[in-house]
């Protein structure tokens, strides 16, 4: 490519056109601007006069430049210049195309693939093999060394990961490289300890040159709650100038819609590679941020997921009795609110009080009777958990004792039971290991807790399922049964150290952890997780987005506690039974290094100019200057002022509107934009009818006709005064203004969308009625016989018809307005179908008619092509012969009477079949 | 080719400005409000004109014994001079005046004809006698005049560039009209006038522009040509021309006021950018006034 300050040309030879410039400037300077001819008769008045300067007569200096100007660039466009040409890389052998593929590639992603992409044709073009391999997604076997265009074929399909390579397996795949090849290393910028190692064995194999983008990696660490603050650090790897980087916490508002419900700005300070930010917010807005996002960033280092370390839930404690004053260590709540005040937030308060505050969990501490027990049971149903510790009281009363309460979780025996104690026999019991598939399954059970009195419950057959904690000696320590979305938890001992040493135990703290009736303030360790089992919920991608983790396997709970995020352990929000942790791409100890790669390794950012083609820049720019010379020439005319300056205006109008791009669709926007309230305004203010439009623009404007022939019959003869009809697309009008629609079948006419239908059942369940018009005369009664027959079963399948008969001699339709038997429209004959009468109507004695159904028919299918035979046009004369002479004219009469008919049977519903009635309504006036 | 089909398309086209003209003269003629027409002074007429006491000479049967009655003196009744009154009209039919600047403003030959029919309705409905200048129409009174007068303005075949005005077959004392732009040579203009002035002939002079011819509006390099081409100005810069233009203009129209003053005609300069009754109301008073 022959290359001139920096741009290449394609087709260098077009640029010997450059020098013709010179000798168009001389011709067209001698060419002045043709005159105008003007029939004046003044010009008797201007013999004589002559001009001032006689340097007009040349073209000026500046309409020259501009001239010479768009021919340079239209010469210079099509010698084809590209900016910034690459300069081809000499090269052979296998290329290795290296890619971190960790988050920290995410966010420049796309560009790092089309460097890659670069690479690889180049390497197409000189007839190398490739590889592309990526770190975090490492071959089986050998390096797949293939063409290399082949693996550009294959780009799309890689994708970074969330979490970063695994030391061991880099290691062990550097070591098992063999061959010689040249590597290109996309790396993330981010420091590993195999960096230097897989550096080394690469270099072993041939040169390695590093791409890197000089962008700094991000990311986001946990948020943690501190001091009654939300506390937020970002940090960096590379220290930077100062910059502010924006967090947004996002969650679900009340609704349940997702938002962003918090923001904040983490300043980084000149030099700093950490930013810190605290946030207060309230508890209920706290408890809904699920993630918070650093703004701007596409990665998932920027996405840092909230599990419940951050969430306070609000606990309410009732306590049955509060009278012994002073006596603390013995109040039934102290040791409960002592374990839950760091992590919950406690209500105080009577039962009715608390009920309005609709906290997470109540623990009923000792209380026999509950007030408003419905309510609570509702609360309860609802997702609440209810803990009830026994105690004095409980076991003293009679609650749940002959049938389970509903708010216990299972009976009692009377009295309870004390073991150990100065006047029973038998030593204080201690607790049981906690079974697989407890709720505390893994904690450790501590020497020292030992249990003197409990309530006992009754052997049930249900009990053994809802023991989640038993003594020494099986009897049930703690039983839950599960209601509705919540459940109830009994503590068979006393919330007080009275009955047992468990309150004054770390164990009752982990158990109402446990039991999800507080939250832990930071994250868990493998002690605390041992024994439970968590569902991945969510996960996220490498570039920060939430996904369904779908059915990735169950992870343990201890190993998810020593987790980094890996192939098995996917960054994300984890489930446990009542509880979630979030495992995030950014720890709390996480920390980001730059990259330092040795002298030796050539290193290249990723923002490298690229290759520009100028040639549809030049061009336009040519355009643009033959435009304004068009404009100037016209100026210099006196064309754009004075006489029939309208041509040059509109010239110039015309050349400013080609150079703005005229967005297609506007017009159309617009028309939605501000047709609909028409619409809805024209169709409700008046009675209208209505077609369906069909595509067909001859079809459509005979309905048109048709309809607008009986609204005019219609308001001659009866009280009904339709406006103009409306031609309805279904696709986009609404139905639910038209009493009445006609609908002309025509064969080529689409089939409406699944919403279109779904709007027509809506239209005909709730009254209104469309008239089929299959304008074939139904030569061979119904059936595919006709296009549109056939056309008419495509377009009714879908919709909601009932069973439907020829009108019956004594339908609603036949005497509405006028007496019809036969519905004639431009063909006579056929038969109209309606709803079927039901089966068991009958003609009652004495009556003219039978009793059918009440309802308007919603459906009225014929082939008679009624539109023609109403159609007229604008000055009120029939468009369409109907039939011959005056018995043709009859016929329209009574086509024109069937509408009349049909739009009262859609008007008034039932009202004239229910005259059927008047007679027996007289007869029992007795008049 | 004479077919009948050419025929009869230029026959229309000869016939089609009469009714038109006739009937917007007409149109405009309603406009100005005409009551009876006399001479404004003594004379031979119908109208009662006033009484003057009886001087010798009278004769007894003109003494006016009912009004004589009333007083010790003998009056006289005596009534309004209503001779009627020649009046000549040329309007110049030469190719300058088919101008117009635009599809809205009439052609300069058409406004002059219509001022000049409507005056001649007028002041044949006066009872004047109303012809053309030169020997083709002499004046007479009468409706039918009319429709001679109005088939006559519409010939025009053979014209030059500018019109000269016709100052033959001027009757003594009688009144004339000139509607011209007056943009040709102005020696023939001020011949005729001056003839008619020695003849007596008083009259009135109006000259009819285009909106453009008095506003210059040009600019660019432009060759100007009159109607029929026999003349033509090349310039670069129209622009320029126009301050010069406007000057001559203004001198023109000048020239012909001072014209009319001397020879006791009046002068008025109508635009065909305007509504003509104004022009018409003005004629109308200026060919009354003429004692």
């Amino acid at each position: 490519m022959f290359t001139l300050f920096g741009i290449g040309f394609t087709t260098p030879w077009l640029l010997l056109g450059l020098v013709a410039l010179p000798i168009l400037w001389l011709l067209l300077r001698a060419v002045p601007p043709a005159p105008v001819r003007r029939r004046f008769p003044g010009v008797a008045l201007l013999l004589g006069l002559s001009d001032d300067d006689q340097q007009s007569d040349k073209t000026p200096w500046w309409l020259l430049l501009l001239r010479t100007l768009a021919v340079a660039a239209v010469i210079l466009g099509f010698a084809g210049p590209v900016l910034n040409p690459e300069p081809e890389r000499a090269g052979s052998g296998p290329l290795l195309v290296l890619l971190d593929g960790t988050w920290a590639d995410a966010g420049d992603w796309p560009r790092r693939m089309d460097r890659a992409e670069a690479v690889l044709s180049e390497a197409a073009r000189q007839g190398r093999t490739a590889a592309v391999v990526s770190l975090t997604d490492l071959p089986e076997g050998p390096v797949p060394f293939q063409a290399a265009d082949a693996w550009a074929g294959r780009l799309p399909s890689i994708q970074p990961r969330p979490w970063v390579p695994q030391e061991d397996a880099v290691a062990e795949w550097g070591g098992a490289l063999d061959g010689a090849f040249e590597t290109f290393w996309l790396s993330d910028g981010v420091d590993r300890p195999w960096r230097d190692d897989l550096l080394a064995d690469l270099e072993d194999h041939g040169g390695v040159t590093v791409f890197e983008s000089p962008r700094s990696v991000t990311g986001l660490r946990p948020a943690r709650f501190e001091d009654g603050a939300v506390q937020l650090s970002a940090l960096r790897a590379a220290p930077g100038p100062e910059r502010e980087i924006g967090v947004t916490g996002h969650g679900t508002d009340p609704n349940g819609i997702e938002r962003a419900l918090v923001t904040a700005t983490l300043p980084f300070a000149q030099g700093a590679t950490e930013a810190e930010a605290s946030l207060s917010v309230p508890p209920e807005l706290r408890n809904r941020i699920t993630r918070f996002e650093l703004d701007a960033v596409r990665s998932a280092a920027a996405v840092s997921l909230t599990d419940d370390a951050l969430q306070r839930r609000e606990v309410a404690l009732v306590a049955g009795r509060d009278d012994r004053e002073g006596l603390e260590l013995l109040s039934p709540t102290h040791y409960l609110e002592e374990a839950l005040e760091p992590t919950a937030d406690l209500i105080d308060g009577a039962m009715d009080d608390v009920m309005q505050a609709n906290p997470d969990a109540i623990i009923l501490a000792d209380v026999a009777q509950v007030s408003r027990a419905e309510e609570l049971l509702e609360w309860v149903e609802g997702g609440g958990l209810l803990v009830r510790f026994a105690g004095p009281r409980l076991a003293a009363s009679d609650v749940s004792r002959s049938e389970e309460d509903p708010l216990m979780p299972v009976r009692l025996r009377a009295g309870g039971r004390s073991v150990g104690g100065a006047m029973s026999w038998g030593e204080p019991k201690g607790l049981r290991d906690f079974q697989e598939d407890s709720p505390f399954a893994g904690l450790s059970v501590p020497e020292d807790v030992s249990v003197n009195a409990q309530v006992m419950a009754q052997p049930d057959p249900t009990l053994s399922d809802r023991v989640i904690a038993s003594l020494e000696d099986g009897t049930p320590l703690v039983t839950r049964k599960r209601v509705g979305e919540g459940q109830i938890v009994l503590f068979h001992v006393s919330a007080n150290a009275e009955w047992s040493t468990l309150p004054l135990s770390g164990l009752f703290v982990q158990m109402l952890e446990r039991l999800a009736v507080s939250t832990r303030p930071a994250r868990p360790d493998a002690a605390d997780l041992e024994g439970t089992v968590w569902e991945p919920d969510t996960v996220l991608t490498a570039f920060g987005d939430l996904q369904d983790a779908g059915t990735l396997p169950g992870i343990d709970g201890a190993a998810l506690a020593e987790a980094r995020p890996g192939p098995e352990t996917p960054p994300g929000l984890y489930r446990g039974e009542d509880r979630r942790v979030s495992l995030n791409v950014i720890g709390a100890e996480t920390t980001l290094a730059p990259t330092a790669w040795p002298d030796r390794i050539p290193v290249e950012g990723l923002d490298i100019v690229r290759e520009t083609a100028l040639k549809g820049w030049l061009l336009t720019l040519a355009l643009g200057l033959m435009a304004l010379d068009v404009l100037a020439a016209l100026a210099l005319a006196g064309r754009l002022r004075g006489p029939r300056a309208g041509a040059g205006a509109a010239a110039a109008l015309v050349l400013a509107l080609a150079a703005v791009p005229q967005p297609g669709t506007a017009q159309e926007i617009e028309r939605a934009e501000t047709d609909d309230p028409p619409l809805a305004l024209e169709a409700t203010t008046e009675v209208v009818l209505a077609h369906v439009v069909t595509g067909n623009d001859r079809l459509d404007e005979t309905a048109h006709a048709g309809l607008r022939g009986l609204s005019r019959t219609l308001f001659q003869r009866t009280s009904i005064e339709p406006a103009a009809p409306i031609a309805v697309d279904l696709e986009t009008d609404e139905l639910a203004f038209f009493p009445f629609l006609y609908w002309p079948v025509d064969a080529d006419q689409p089939i409406p969308s699944d919403e279109a239908y779904a709007k027509l059942n809506t239209y005909l369940r709730t009254g209104g009625m469309i008239l089929f018009d299959t304008r074939d005369a139904d030569v061979a009664g119904y059936g595919a016989s006709t296009d549109t027959g056939r056309k008419l079963q495509r377009l009714a399948g879908p919709l909601d018809i009932p069973p439907l008969e020829p009108v019956p001699e004594d339908h609603v339709l036949t005497r509405t307005f006028y007496l019809l038997q036969d519905f004639p429209g431009r063909y006579a004959g056929a038969d109209v179908w309606v709803e079927a009468a039901p089966a068991d109507a009958e003609q009652v004695e004495g009556m003219p008619f039978r009793d059918l159904n009440d309802n308007v028919t919603p459906v009225v299918i014929g082939g008679n092509d009624w539109a023609a035979a109403w159609a007229v046009d604008d000055s009120g004369s029939a468009l369409f012969p109907v039939g011959r002479g005056y018995a043709g004219e009859r016929q329209r009469e009574i086509a024109m009477r069937f509408g009349v008919n049909l739009i009262m049977h859609v008007l008034t519903g039932n009202y004239k079949s229910d005259q059927v009635h008047v007679p027996a309504l007289l007869d029992r006036l007795g008049q | 080719m004479t077919t009948s089909a050419t025929l009869r398309a230029r026959a229309e086209d000869l016939a089609s400005p009469l009714p038109p003209l006739l009937a917007d003269a007409q149109h405009l003629a309603q406009s100005v409000l005409l009551g009876a027409h006399g001479r404004r002074r003594a004379g031979q007429g119908d109208e009662f004109w006033q009484y003057r006491p009886a001087m010798v000479g009278d004769e007894a049967r003109n003494v006016d014994w009912r009004r004589s009655g009333r007083s010790d003196a003998h009056f006289v009744r005596e009534k309004e001079w209503q001779a009627a009154q020649s009046v000549l009209i040329w309007v110049d039919n030469a190719r300058s005046m088919s101008f117009t600047s635009g599809r809205n403003v009439p052609q300069k030959g058409d406004r002059a004809r219509l001022l000049a029919m409507a005056a001649a309705i007028l002041l044949i409905h006066g009872g004047e006698r109303v012809g053309l200048s030169g020997f083709g129409l002499p004046p007479r009174a009468g409706p039918v005049q009319l429709l001679r007068l109005a088939s006559a303005l519409g010939e025009a075949e053979d014209v030059p560039d500018y019109g000269t005005p016709e100052a033959r077959g001027m009757l003594p004392r009688s009144r004339a009209l000139f509607v011209s732009d007056f943009l040709g040579d102005m020696e023939p203009v001020e011949a005729a006038l001056t003839k008619a002035a020695d003849r007596g002939v008083k009259g009135a002079l109006v000259q009819v522009l285009d909106p453009e011819e008095e506003a210059f509006p040009f600019d660019g390099r432009t060759i100007f040509e009159s109607m029929g081409g026999s003349m033509r100005h090349e310039t670069l810069k129209a622009g320029d021309l126009r301050d010069r233009y406007l000057a001559r203009l203004a001198e023109r129209k000048d020239r012909l006021r001072t014209l009319c003053r001397v020879t006791g005609w009046q002068y008025e300069c109508h635009h065909t950018g305007e509504p003509p009754t104004p022009a018409l109301l003005w004629l109308y008073r200026a060919l009354e006034h003429v004692q």
